[in-house]
């Protein structure tokens, strides 16, 4: 059944992500992908609409598949929603009761010190997929090097790094990015004309 | 539940609510929101809880976010005072997201949106690479550190159906086993 589907493998998804935010999206890579819910371009896009609407994004994306898999799509949303919730709302539950010794738990402490690291390589994996996804859609040959997106996406891409590490808005640098796209799309005919 | 307690619980449904619907970016985003709401408006938590806040939403999984709102509303009011905080944090993003899904995939199809995601695409990965390098950060700059991130991104990257639970479950077990040795030369000094 595909609610209790969703509702399952969100709630995986929610019990395995440590460190919040992005942490999650090596899990939604392997889940949601290996699943045919969203296509890698998909995923990459729903950042941006992440990114550019309020709330943390493991809600924003649970909320989304669900409602784009599920033949009622409420429905769908709220069991992905609710199994991505329940691990955290449940641990920290158990952990509000024990503070003080989960605080001083050096089996706590420890595992922490090897998946902080872990977090920062598997999202590093995943920026890594999403990077062959963006720039060598089409494949890594000579062919796509030279490919007329392919160039956009440097171009792009470059200036934008710089702006994020100068600490614009993301949705300053969402916007410009859009733009940049309509502009080069508009122009491809004109500088590569079939 | 006493007339107190549903009074507190409606006001975490409030001002999680207006967190959820004012932070873009979510997780840490909310940290800042979370102190000034919690800490000098409501005066439910002082400025040091934050930071024991901060570091059990980012020791145990799940989103921050709601590991935040479920931890102060269970100070401030139990089990109803979670479950509303919670509650109130989740209901803008689902709300807003419903909305979108009705109509970006219709959107998807028009050449121009088509255009703009193309370029949109790029500028992601450009603050994905951010968040790798602020997370990167927050690590112990020391060389195990660094090898457990080096080796949980080749074997997520680069061996075929390395399942990431499995990167997670090892690599808990080599920050148990490097504390455990750490402990011991601590003590052998």
């Amino acid at each position: 059944m595909i609610y209790l589907e969703l509702f399952a493998t969100f709630f995986l998804i929610g019990l395995f992500t440590f460190g919040g935010g992005y942490a999650m999206l090596p899990l939604i890579q392997e889940e949601v992908l290996a699943k045919g819910w969203m296509s890698a371009e998909q995923i990459t896009n729903f950042v941006a609409v992440s990114e550019s609407t309020p709330g943390p994004f493991a809600i924003n994306i649970a909320t989304y598949v669900g409602s784009q898999v599920a033949p009622i799509g409420v429905l769908g949303s709220v069991c992905t929603t609710l199994g991505v919730v329940m691990p955290s709302f449940i641990i920290i539950l158990i952990v509000a009761k024990v503070y003080e010794k989960f605080k001083a738990s050096k089996l706590v402490a420890g595992a922490m010190s090897g998946l902080r690291p872990a977090v920062v390589g598997l999202i590093a994996s995943a920026v890594w997929t999403m990077a062959g996804e963006v720039f060598f859609s089409a494949g890594l040959t000579l062919t796509t090097l030279l490919s007329y997106w392919f160039i956009v996406s440097v171009i792009i891409f470059i200036p934008m790094v710089v702006l994020v590490f100068k600490k614009a808005h993301p949705i300053l640098v969402i916007g410009i990015s859009a733009a940049a796209g309509i502009v080069a799309g508009l122009l491809e005919p004109v500088i590569c004309p079939k | 539940m006493k007339d107190g307690r549903l009074k507190r619980c409606l006001q975490l449904f409030g001002v999680f609510f207006k967190i959820g619907a004012f932070t873009f970016g979510g997780g840490l985003a909310m940290i800042p929101l979370i102190q000034r709401e919690v800490v000098e408006n409501r005066h439910w938590a002082e400025e040091q809880d934050i930071m024991d806040i901060v570091a059990i939403a980012e020791s145990t999984p799940g989103p921050i976010a709601i590991n935040s709102a479920t931890f102060i509303g269970y100070q401030v009011a139990g089990f109803w005072g979670s479950f509303f905080a919670t509650l109130g944090t989740v209901l803008p993003s689902f709300i807003i997201i419903s909305l979108i899904s009705m109509v970006l995939s219709a959107f998807e199809q028009n050449t121009y949106v088509q255009f703009a995601f193309a370029g949109i695409r790029a500028g992601v990965l450009a603050l994905l690479v951010k968040a790798v390098y602020t997370m990167a950060k927050k690590c112990p700059k020391e060389w195990w550190a660094y090898g457990i991130a080096a080796l949980a991104f080749v074997l997520a990257t680069f061996i075929p159906n390395f399942h990431i639970l499995l990167v997670i479950g090892i690599c808990a077990v080599l920050g148990l086993i490097v504390s455990a040795v750490k402990a011991g030369k601590e003590r052998t000094k």
